[in-house]
């Protein structure tokens, strides 16, 4: 499957390439990688982490606690696919957790975790098509709110 | 009826069946499922097992025994019923035509030369229905349907699944290799291929489930979810759409495959069907 996974790679890249050439466009994703990491925030303004906790725990928005233990006691069933994000804040800094939450296939290309600020997938519904995961300010959010995780 | 005795003893014979049967293939495609095969049975809850368990109790059964009348009624304008060229539903010799249900589940699908392609046990029931009886298909998704199937499900139970689709010399091999192609592609809004939560994160919790291989060994199988019997190819929708992938349609091509490949991904685990599921 080495051929399958380097294609995937390969169309991935195509497309962070065209958001960068094709920045005009409203509802395109636009962020700069340096070294692995968005440094620079995705709206220029800050994130607010109590949205942040909503949108984590929301299953139509980032569904973290799909796959993440997390510090969220009141909801039942947290997944166990990922790593416990308890302490995640002190594992790694801002500009990491922003690139992990826009594109973690950069991170790992053969991960299962979704890129939640891209576009381009194959066979995307209707409903989806051309939109990402989550809004900028939505990342943003759970950026603050990841952050808290100390 | 001691289902999981039978199963356990049938499962132990199966892998030394699988396992001879390796030493007599030229070729094989080394087992992406990890170092040990094993049914959705397994991590079910244990409601649902004790419902799979017990026929009485399981609430597919219903389904089944009207498809059991069905079987034996002369349809369509030849006139004809299922029994009357097949026999009784579980004559281990097939009735006159010597072609039993025992074992077809287990061994589906097949390659069918008229179409070239894969043929599973929907799509070779219907071929039956216009062909020989020149009666309407049956829907997909039908109670007539899903209870034909699960009928014939049911005289493969404790037999293992058997596919050699991974040998070149096969004529499912393309398929096969399609369904591959299938299996480890990305797709949807969520960007997953199956590989994803059924080989890389098995056994794991995603939320509050327990990520099985997703084998296919058990179907039709009732989900207190649907509240009723499903096909393989209605989970195939469910595992696409929960993605926020386009699911492909019934009985499709691309599902054909998929389902080719998983019956290879699953060989040597006993069939299951009509089995219970959350
Ligand atoms: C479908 C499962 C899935 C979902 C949903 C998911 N993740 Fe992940 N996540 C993973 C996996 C698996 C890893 C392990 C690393 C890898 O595969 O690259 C991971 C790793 C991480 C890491 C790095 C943790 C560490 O200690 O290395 C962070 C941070 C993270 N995820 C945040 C999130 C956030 C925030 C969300 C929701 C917006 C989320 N994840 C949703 C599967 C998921
Ligand atoms: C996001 C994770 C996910 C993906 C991706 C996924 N599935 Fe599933 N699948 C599940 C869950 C959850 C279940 C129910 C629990 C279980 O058996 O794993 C399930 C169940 C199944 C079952 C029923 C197993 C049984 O014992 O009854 C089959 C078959 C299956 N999936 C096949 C597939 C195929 C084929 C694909 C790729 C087209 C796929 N799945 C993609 C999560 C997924
Ligand atoms: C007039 C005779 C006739 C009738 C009626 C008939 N079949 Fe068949 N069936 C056959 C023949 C002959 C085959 C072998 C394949 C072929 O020649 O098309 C077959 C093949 C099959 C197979 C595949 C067996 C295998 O080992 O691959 C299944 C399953 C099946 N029939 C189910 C049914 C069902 C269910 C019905 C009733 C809805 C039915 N058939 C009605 C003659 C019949």
């Amino acid at each position: 499957m080495k051929h399958t996974k380097f294609m995937t790679a390969a169309i991935g890249l195509a497309f962070v390439g065209a958001f960068a050439v094709n920045a005009q466009a409203a509802d395109m994703p636009k962020f700069t990688i340096v070294n692995d990491t968005i440094p620079a925030s995705l709206t220029g303004k800050p994130g607010d982490a109590a949205n942040g906790r909503k949108v984590a725990i929301d299953r139509k928005k980032g569904n973290c606690l799909a796959c993440h233990v997390m510090p969220i006691p009141e909801q039942q069933f947290h997944g166990h696919v990922g790593p416990d994000l308890h302490g995640v804040a002190k594992r790694y800094d801002e500009a990491t957790l922003r690139m992990r939450v826009v594109d973690p296939k950069v991170l790992n290309e053969d991960t299962m975790m979704p890129s939640f600020f891209t576009t381009g997938q194959h066979r995307v519904t209707k409903k989806f098509e051309g939109k990402t995961i989550l809004g900028a300010q939505e990342v943003e959010d759970v950026i603050a709110y990841l952050k808290t995780l100390m | 009826m001691n289902f999981k005795t039978i199963i356990t003893t049938i499962a132990v014979l199966g892998t030394g069946i699988t396992l001879a049967a390796c030493q007599m293939d030229a070729y094989q495609a080394p087992n992406p499922n990890g170092s040990e095969l094993w049914s959705g049975y397994k991590t079910a809850t244990a409601e649902t097992r004790a419902m799979q368990d017990d026929d009485f109790a399981n609430p597919g059964m219903p389904m089944v025994d009207s498809a059991a009348a069905l079987y034996n009624k002369k349809d369509g304008e030849a006139n004809m019923s299922c029994a009357d060229c097949h026999g009784a539903v579980d004559d281990p010799k097939g009735g006159s035509k010597g072609l039993p249900m025992k074992g077809v589940s287990a061994r589906y699908p097949v390659y069918d030369a008229d179409t070239k392609k894969p043929i599973n046990v929907e799509l070779r029931i219907n071929k039956c229905r216009t062909k020989y009886q020149k009666a309407k298909e049956y829907k997909y998704e039908s109670d007539a349907m899903l209870g034909m199937t699960g009928l014939i499900a049911l005289q493969s139970r404790g037999i293992p699944m058997m596919s050699t689709a991974d040998n070149p010399s096969d004529e499912l091999n393309a398929a096969w290799k399609a369904g591959e192609a299938f299996y480890y592609e990305r797709r949807g809004q969520l960007n997953m291929s199956c590989k994803h939560c059924h080989e890389d994160h098995q056994g794991e919790l995603i939320r509050a489930e327990v990520l099985s291989q997703g084998q296919s060994n058990g179907f039709p199988t009732y989900r207190l979810k649907w509240s009723k019997l499903g096909s393989l190819h209605r989970r195939f929708r469910g595992c696409n759409g929960n993605i926020r992938a386009e699911p492909y349609g019934y009985g499709s091509d691309e599902y054909l495959n998929l389902e080719t490949y998983l019956a290879w991904r699953g060989r040597g685990l006993p069939m299951e069907g009509p089995s219970v599921r959350k």
